[in-house]
């Protein structure tokens, strides 16, 4: 185990990627990311990579699509309204089956919105804005550490199901410091070893076999063949990913759910709602697609509220509904614009819910 | 006995799937024989665009993946990235290269990326039936266009070789047309230039292709040759726009 | 052990985020959780430096956003007229009274006026302020090992900047002396 060290979110997650075996970086300058592509300046050249500022978040995500069809080990961090000039390019990658690890430091929006923390992107990364029948899994961690070990093994990840892989921080994340460890470095494949390690990616027909990377198909019952393919891959991806932690279900008055820096302001509400004397559980989707469903079955017969906690207007609700099935009353408790709820205001509004449906 | 010609391996045997008369099907065997020549078809990765040649892969006998309309340049920079040892070219048309991926090409060219682009020229979108490209001459007639292009409706066409020269990244920039037997000699060494320049690590090579396209110029393939060289090489001149040593 | 909340504000190049991040320095090498999240949201507007201090002895730290805070440290007026309202009731308010002339206003917490910038002159380096600020606030409120402090400063003030070490350490005590 190494030592702990203390990190600014945005460096620990670059960190991470490049111990995950990211070699190659493709991004273009947004608040509240942008420490990201400067550490990744800095330290890929050295580590055997390389670095390469796009012309846009459109030529990002297409180097990256490049990058991951030739073998290579690709990352690209964004946010917001970069992640939306994605969307084409990410369905591609599915479409053609292509690994690549994406970071989405979230910010408010529609539009440009503000640079302030948001997580009105829910929909956005668990729906997709690209065409067709794809899914990309999404991870959203609550700490510097759980986005660390993810980031660390997203490229792992991406490489077995061949499909893009994205994790889910804010802002606030981003800038945040707290201390962490760092897992040892994995082997990044050198150029050298693609042709047998990844027989199907671009390197060359010398290896004995010519490989295509496409993701055109216009002969309709290829393509359906091709889709039905792919939403088998989905399912097992379902099965293999989801993720989420679950506190204090069983005698939970009112249960919170909420993602990322949200649910650490919850986990303060819990205990203060504590020690008031009413009993507050949590279920903490970390995979938002898969989303965890079935973790709301654990909620019990005393539960009077089911109440999401989001820096958006409740793009989560409908998934949280999904998971209630009906059964209690599902609320929303949410700050927007970049404005944050306070632990005591979520206590407050959370009293108030309660009285309404007592 | 001593064979006289040879199909090469660079093209595999089957038929394209491309209209009679139109020239993609020249372009291509002269970009797989210049490979082929030069014994580099097992190391070549090669970007296919979107427009007729999206199938280009079908028929180049090398590793090739296709990119997302006009992209091809930033996907074959993510490709150099990883294989730095590797020869990588695009193939790209006039409405993926000079439209939609104006931005990819102007800044992979400006970063003088090690990798070669063959830009197909007909003025016209072959693949979606004929509308009006940014190559598309004045007076042209297209199903955007259908009294002729004009330039208070329209602007003028790109020129996309002057364009590219006056970066200081490309290394090689040549115009070429693909109409005669005599030209089409000339524009197969402008492919083996392109590759030499790559090889040699000198940067970015860009080889325009002035094509035909009979379906949607309304034209005999006879009289789309003609029309390329009297009037559209008129207005694109041809010649080397970048000299490289090498 | 209880959750510790702290927060530190001025102007930019009062070296408020350097002290923040001393303490949860310290407070990692003493084995405890700890956040540290500079200004952000709309606190950022209108030129002032912050930053927030979460330390937890033995559970991770549940929210690094507060609400309220134990320790408040304003280093000029604007933070001080901004951020007094912050400090929990019963908590402590430090004051540097070099750059604040005007009191703070409230009755029901703990004030400190430190002169963090006179007693930095008078150690010989003005821009010890925030150390001499920093030694304050242990010295009231002792939230991580001194020791662990010295530590980060010996990290921190290697090199070229070893000539820095000991007045930093002299100047952690340098208020309570001087009392």
């Amino acid at each position: 185990m190494s030592e702990k060290v203390l990190m600014k979110g945005n460096e620990a997650f670059a960190e991470a990627v490049i111990r995950g075996g990211v070699r190659f970086y493709f991004g273009y300058p947004i608040t509240p990311q942008s420490e990201i592509p400067e550490f990744m300046s800095r330290e890929l050249p050295k580590r055997g990579g390389a670095f390469l500022q796009a012309e846009s978040e459109l030529g990002a995500i297409n180097m990256a699509y490049g990058c991951g069809a030739a073998g290579g080990n690709g990352f690209i961090s964004s946010s917001s309204p970069g992640i939306a000039l994605m969307q084409e390019g990410m369905s591609f990658l599915c479409g053609a089956e292509v690994p690549v690890t994406l970071l989405n430091v979230s910010r408010g929006g529609p539009g440009i919105g503000s640079i302030q923390p948001g997580q009105a992107d829910y929909n956005q990364v668990t729906r997709g804005g690209g065409n067709g029948d794809y899914r990309i899994p999404v991870f959203a961690p609550a700490s510097i550490q759980e986005a660390v070990d993810i980031l660390y093994e997203a490229p792992a990840i991406a490489d077995r199901y061949r499909n893009p892989v994205m994790v889910l921080a804010d802002g606030l994340m981003g800038q945040m410091m707290e201390p962490v460890t760092l897992p040892e470095a994995k082997h990044a494949f050198t150029s050298e070893e693609i042709s047998t390690a990844k027989p199907w990616a671009l390197s060359g027909s010398e290896k004995g076999t010519r490989s295509v990377v496409k993701s055109l198909r216009l002969q309709p019952e290829v393509l359906e063949q091709h889709v039905e393919h792919l939403f088998e891959k989905y399912a097992v991806m379902e099965k293999e990913l989801e993720r989420v932690e679950c506190e204090g279900l069983e005698d939970a008055e009112v249960v919170f759910v909420a993602f990322g820096t949200m649910a650490r302001l919850a986990k303060e509400a819990m205990e203060l709602l504590e020690a008031q004397g009413i009993k507050a559980g949590m279920i903490r989707p970390i995979s938002l697609w898969p989303y965890p469903y079935k973790a709301f079955d654990a909620i019990s017969d005393k539960t009077k509220a089911v109440i999401s906690v989001e820096l958006s207007m409740g793009q989560m609700l409908q998934d949280i509904n999904l998971g209630v099935k009906g059964r209690v009353p599902v609320k929303l408790i949410h700050r927007v614009g970049g404005m944050l709820p306070t632990s005591l205001e979520v206590v407050e509004k959370t009293k108030k819910i309660l009285e309404e449906v007592r | 006995m001593k064979p006289v010609f040879k199909v090469t391996e660079g093209m595999l045997p089957v038929s394209t799937s491309y209209c009679p008369g139109c020239t993609h099907g020249v372009a291509h065997r002269i970009i797989m024989e210049t490979l082929d020549e030069m014994g580099l078809l097992g190391k070549t990765l090669g970007v296919a665009p979107i427009g007729c040649s999206v199938v280009a892969h079908q028929f180049m006998n090398v590793d090739m993946c296709e990119a997302a309309h006009g992209r091809a340049p930033a996907v074959a920079s993510g490709i150099r990235r990883v294989h730095p040892d590797k020869v990588v070219f695009t193939y790209q048309g006039d409405g993926d290269l000079a439209s939609i991926g104006m931005g990819e090409i102007v800044h992979a060219a400006a970063r003088g990326e090690k990798f070669s682009t063959f830009f197909i020229n007909n003025g016209i979108y072959g693949m979606t039936g004929g509308q009006m490209a940014p190559t598309t001459l004045i007076g042209q007639r297209s199903t955007t266009s259908v009294d002729g292009r004009t330039r208070e409706q329209a602007g003028m066409p790109l020129k996309i070789c002057e364009l590219l020269a006056t970066l200081d990244g490309p290394a090689y920039i040549e115009r070429v047309a693909l109409d005669s037997p005599a030209h089409i000699r000339a524009a197969k060494k402008a492919v083996h230039k392109a590759f030499e320049v790559q090889l040699a690590g000198k940067g970015f090579s860009f080889v325009e292709l002035l094509s035909t396209c009979p379906t949607n110029w309304g034209l005999t393939p006879a009289d789309a040759m003609k029309r390329m060289r009297e009037e559209v090489a008129a207005y694109y001149p041809l010649g080397v726009y970048r000299e490289a040593e090498v | 052990m209880a959750t510790t909340k702290l927060f530190f504000a001025g102007s930019g190049g009062q070296g408020v985020l350097t002290m923040g991040q001393m303490l949860t320095y310290a407070a990692m090498y003493a084995d405890m959780n700890a956040t540290w999240l500079p200004s952000y949201g709309p606190e950022m507007r209108g030129g002032t430096a912050n930053c927030t201090v979460v330390i937890s002895p033995e559970k991770p730290v549940s929210c690094p956003l507060i609400y309220e805070a134990d320790d408040v440290v304003v280093m000029n007026l604007p933070s001080l007229i901004k951020f007094e309202s912050l400090v929990k009731p019963g908590g402590n308010l430090f004051v540097n009274s070099s750059m604040i002339e005007q009191k703070a206003t409230r009755d029901d917490i703990n004030v400190y006026y430190v002169p963090a910038n006179d007693i930095a002159m008078q150690l010989g380096n003005a821009r010890t302020a925030n150390t001499v600020m920093l030694g304050a606030l242990m010295s009231v409120s002792p939230v991580v090992p001194e020791a662990m402090v010295h530590k980060i400063m010996e990290k921190t003030f290697s090199g070229r900047k070893a000539h820095l070490l000991d007045i930093n350490k002299t100047a952690l005590h340098a208020w309570e002396t001087r009392k």
